[in-house]
């Protein structure tokens, strides 16, 4: 294995693990300032309850996502020294952002969030929640707009010493790629959040627990992991995904071509619903295709010409295709399940059938993970897409890695971090299950301990 | 004149750093010794609970800024201290979930190891950051095109191929190690009550004497290595301050704690990591991390900084998020203000 595949497959691995924390971190945080607003008129204290048990889960998740995000931060020094050499002029302004604006704030706001409970009056431990919201959302912006210069850089000038520097602060925030991919993206945690909050509402109403306390954690986690899935279930197809995706065709069409598994250029290009990309014969294998769709969805007439890979140079394929155009089918093949599913299920919670209905109820409680694996097929697809580009037209991914780091030397630290996350994702396990088969407090244990 | 300014935004965020988190790892060391009990186990961590997370985030604000104001400094030193870094960020994701663990779980006799991972964690962490900024004044065999790679270990000597350990960077970890489970010590005393305060009270003298004593010595073999690194001083005699600065901290920090008054004394030891840290900064300035390997290669100031432009953007910025920053710090250092509570540390 060269150096070159070890350093990506370090990088690619460590990420796709950081962020299954984040998603759902920025996923429930809205979720959590909507129990904490409905309790703060809720007399029984069903509803604040609620949210601290969301807030403990929120915790644990956070600690994961912190420990495998600072790694991330060192990364790009480590890994990817050349590539950090010529671009973190740009590149680290916004990771910096990130760490001034959001880190602290999201920190300082959670330790009181989960700590300062006795110390704080109600109108404190929500503004707590909704600063936690807001911090994780920051983050998550800054972090997009990190990855959107790499894919479409802007506002930069380039220096005699071959350097990258920001020219206007604005633009490089407001970069438009930055904005669809953080509408995108932020809609696709969501998503996490509300599925999992669903799921765990269905789990205990499979259970049948809090009966004896007759209370409805069950059914408050449903509907509002069914409400909010429903909204974010149909932006995340339309209008972002949709939007997200007209860009990239017009901006790098051959990951769209990679995306779609079109070989050849096509006027009235047709969608394929699946089949198997043949990198040989160039072809799709055993292909299901809705005819002149894709052109209908990229450029709005059903006529249109969608560049096909036959287009460019082949030095400029984005590498490892079959994987970028699976990878996109899965997203939005799930996508497509997900609206399907939610909007099932906000119709049942309307006709007050929903706590009833066991089928759907398990299918809730079994499609959680589904929401990780579509976000990570997602970032698949930007980030195999981007190939064989580290920034896109500028910089060619075998032009950043760390070459002084040697192969050994990086296969060593990428067995260690695999072996370290293998513990990590157990021990995560282990604690989530726990919270959640222990619940939120029933009433009298929470009334004890307030005091 | 920018160069100068981000030199010392860089170097005060990561004064930020080691004076917060400082503490922290300090009290990671210290519950392994001190504490007698569960209930004082729980109270030892429980006076670090809501910060810890907090104050790691100055070294990733730092990191940052040290990104995109020094783009070479940060390419060429974090991959060649590729080991040690990774390391110590395995280090790090050890510390943040035994204590995470150890909060959520009744583990019975497992708990022992957590604690145990927490506090040699702490340990190792304190060292490698002493290391690692011995490692920066010693130099590195930088290469022409300014990237080196260096080896954990070679022959322990600081030469000119040395690697990350040797006699001069293991002195420099013992004082890191010394000077911050002291100043977790010290926090501990603020923090805790009742027979544990009186002995996080007492360990401070024998820890102080070390400490002393490594300073000393930390001193004499740094002019040993690079006698350079008094040139500065020489030039602007006022300067010497620095070390005055390092000494008049020490006897603050011993007097207070004899009278009991451990906020100043917490306080005292922080200036002391100021002024040590602020005196190997100033004492290779304006060279960022010098070679080994002849001068010419040096990373310098000059060499390593970014385009006026990023860092005139940056600067617009930085001083409002930093201001922003600090008025949370102070905000929640003075929520969590008094002994702590260890009846929430479970969350
Ligand atoms: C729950 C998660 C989820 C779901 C159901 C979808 N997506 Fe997505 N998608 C993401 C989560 C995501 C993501 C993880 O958020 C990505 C990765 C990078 C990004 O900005 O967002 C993404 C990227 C992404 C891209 C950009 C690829 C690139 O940059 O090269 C496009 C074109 C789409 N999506 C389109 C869609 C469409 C048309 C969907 C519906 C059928 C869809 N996504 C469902
Ligand atoms: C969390 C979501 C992300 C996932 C799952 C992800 C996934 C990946 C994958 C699979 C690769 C390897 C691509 C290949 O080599 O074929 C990669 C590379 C990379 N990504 Fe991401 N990425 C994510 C977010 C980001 C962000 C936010 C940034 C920038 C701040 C980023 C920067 C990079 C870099 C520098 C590389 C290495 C160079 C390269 O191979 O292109 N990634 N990522
Ligand atoms: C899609 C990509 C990413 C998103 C949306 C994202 C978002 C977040 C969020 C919201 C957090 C807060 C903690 C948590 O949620 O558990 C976090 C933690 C962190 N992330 Fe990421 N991240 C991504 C990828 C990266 C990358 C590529 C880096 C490397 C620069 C990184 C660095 C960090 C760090 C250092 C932390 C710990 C922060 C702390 O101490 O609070 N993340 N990330």
């Amino acid at each position: 294995m060269t150096a070159e595949l070890i350093h990506r497959l370090h990088f690619a691995f460590t990420v796709t693990f950081h962020y299954l924390f984040p998603q759902l971190t920025m996923g429930l945080a809205p979720l959590i300032v909507v129990l904490k607003t409905v309790a703060l008129k809720d007399v029984s204290g069903e509803w604040d309850r609620a949210a601290r048990f969301w807030g403990k889960i929120f915790g644990i998740n956070f600690v994961f996502g912190v420990v495998t995000g600072i790694p991330m931060e060192f990364e790009f020094g480590t890994n990817w020294a050349r590539f950090s050499r010529l671009s973190g002029g740009v590149i680290g302004q916004p990771l910096a952002m990130e760490g001034v604006f959001s880190f602290f704030l999201e920190s300082a706001f959670l330790g009181l969030f989960l700590y300062g409970g006795s110390r704080l009056s109600k109108k404190m431990h929500w503004f707590s929640a909704v600063m936690v919201f807001v911090g994780s959302w920051i983050s998550g912006f800054f972090i997009i707009v990190t990855d959107a210069w790499m894919q479409h850089p802007v506002a930069y000038a380039h220096l005699p010493s071959g350097q990258f520097e920001v020219l206007s602060f604005w633009q490089l925030l407001l970069n438009p790629w930055a904005l669809l991919q953080y509408a995108h993206n932020m809609t696709g945690a969501v998503v996490t959040g509300s599925f999992v909050m669903a799921a765990t509402g269905a789990f205990y109403l499979l259970e049948g627990r809090f009966q004896e306390c007759g209370c409805a954690y069950g059914k408050i986690f449903l509907k509002v992991g069914v409400i909010s899935g429903v909204i974010a279930t149909i932006l995340i197809i339309f209008p972002t995904g949709d939007l997200h995706g007209k860009y990239v065709a017009r901006h790098q069409p051959a990951a769209m071509a990679g995306m779609e598994g079109l070989f050849r250029t096509e006027a009235g290009a047709g969608i394929v619903l699946m089949g198997q990309p043949n990198e040989e014969t160039q072809q799709i294998d055993n292909p299901i295709v809705v005819n002149d769709l894709l052109s209908f969805l990229v450029y709005g007439t059903t006529k249109a010409e969608v560049k096909g890979l036959d287009q460019f140079p082949r030095d400029q394929w984005p590498t490892t295709l079959p994987l970028l155009y699976y990878a996109y089918h899965i997203m939005a093949g799930l996508g497509t399940y997900f609206v399907l599913l939610m909007i099932a299920a906000a119709f049942l919670l309307w006709r007050n059938r929903l706590y009833q209905t066991r089928w759907i109820l398990w299918l809730l409680l079994i499609s959680f993970p589904l929401p990780y694996i579509a976000n990570t097929a997602g970032w698949m697809t930007a980030e195999i897409g981007r190939q064989p580009w580290l920034i896109y037209g500028l910089m060619r991914t075998s032009e950043g890695y760390s070459n002084m780091v040697s192969a050994g030397n990086g296969l060593f630290t990428l067995l260690g971090f695999m072996g370290l996350y293998a513990l990590l994702g157990l021990l995560f396990t282990v604690l989530v299950y726990r919270e959640i088969s222990h619940g939120p407090e029933p009433k009298e244990k929470a009334a004890v301990a307030a005091d | 004149m920018m160069g100068f300014i981000w030199f010392w935004l860089v170097a005060v965020m990561i004064v930020g750093y080691v004076v917060l988190d400082g503490f922290d790892l300090g009290v990671g060391v210290l519950h392994l010794f001190l504490v007698r009990n569960e209930t004082e186990r729980k109270a030892t961590l429980a006076s670090i609970g809501p910060v810890w997370d907090g104050n790691e985030v100055w070294l990733l604000a730092g990191g940052g800024t040290l990104y995109f104001a020094f783009p070479l400094l940060y390419a060429s030193a974090f991959s060649g201290f590729y080991l040690p870094l990774m390391i110590v960020l395995w280090l790090l994701i050890l510390r943040g979930v035994s204590l995470e663990l150890r909060n959520h779980l009744d583990l019975g006799v497992w708990r022992s190891l957590l604690d145990g991972v927490f506090g040699l964690a702490s340990a190792l962490l304190a060292i490698f950051y002493g290391a690692a900024l011995a490692n920066v004044i010693r130099g590195v065999p930088l290469q022409p095109d300014g990237y080196f790679f260096l080896p954990l270990w070679t022959n322990w000597q600081p030469g000119v191929a040395p690697g990350i350990l040797d006699w001069y960077t293991v002195i420099g970890g013992l004082v890191a190690l010394v000077a911050l489970t002291l100043h977790g010590a010290l926090w501990l005393t603020i923090k805790v009550s009742g027979d544990l305060e009186q002995r996080a009270r007492r360990i401070v003298t024998p820890l102080w004497l070390a400490l002393a004593a490594l300073t000393v010595i930390s001193l004499i073999a740094t002019i040993a290595v690079r006698p350079a690194s008094l040139n500065n001083y020489y030039q602007y005699p006022v300067t010497f301050i620095v070390p005055v600065g390092v000494v008049a901290s020490l006897a603050a920090l011993w007097f207070w704690n004899r009278n009991a008054q451990p906020v100043k004394a917490f306080l005292a030891s922080s200036v002391y990591l100021f002024f040590m840290l602020a005196g190997a900064c100033w004492g290779v300035y304006p060279t960022l991390l010098p070679a080994t390997t002849g001068a010419a290669n040096d990373i310098t100031l000059t060499r390593a900084i970014s385009g006026p432009h990023t860092l005139s953007v940056g600067l617009a910025w930085w001083t409002f998020g930093m201001a922003l920053a600090v008025a949370y710090v102070v905000f929640v250092y003075s929520r969590f203000k008094g002994k702590a509570d260890a009846a929430t540390v479970g969350h």
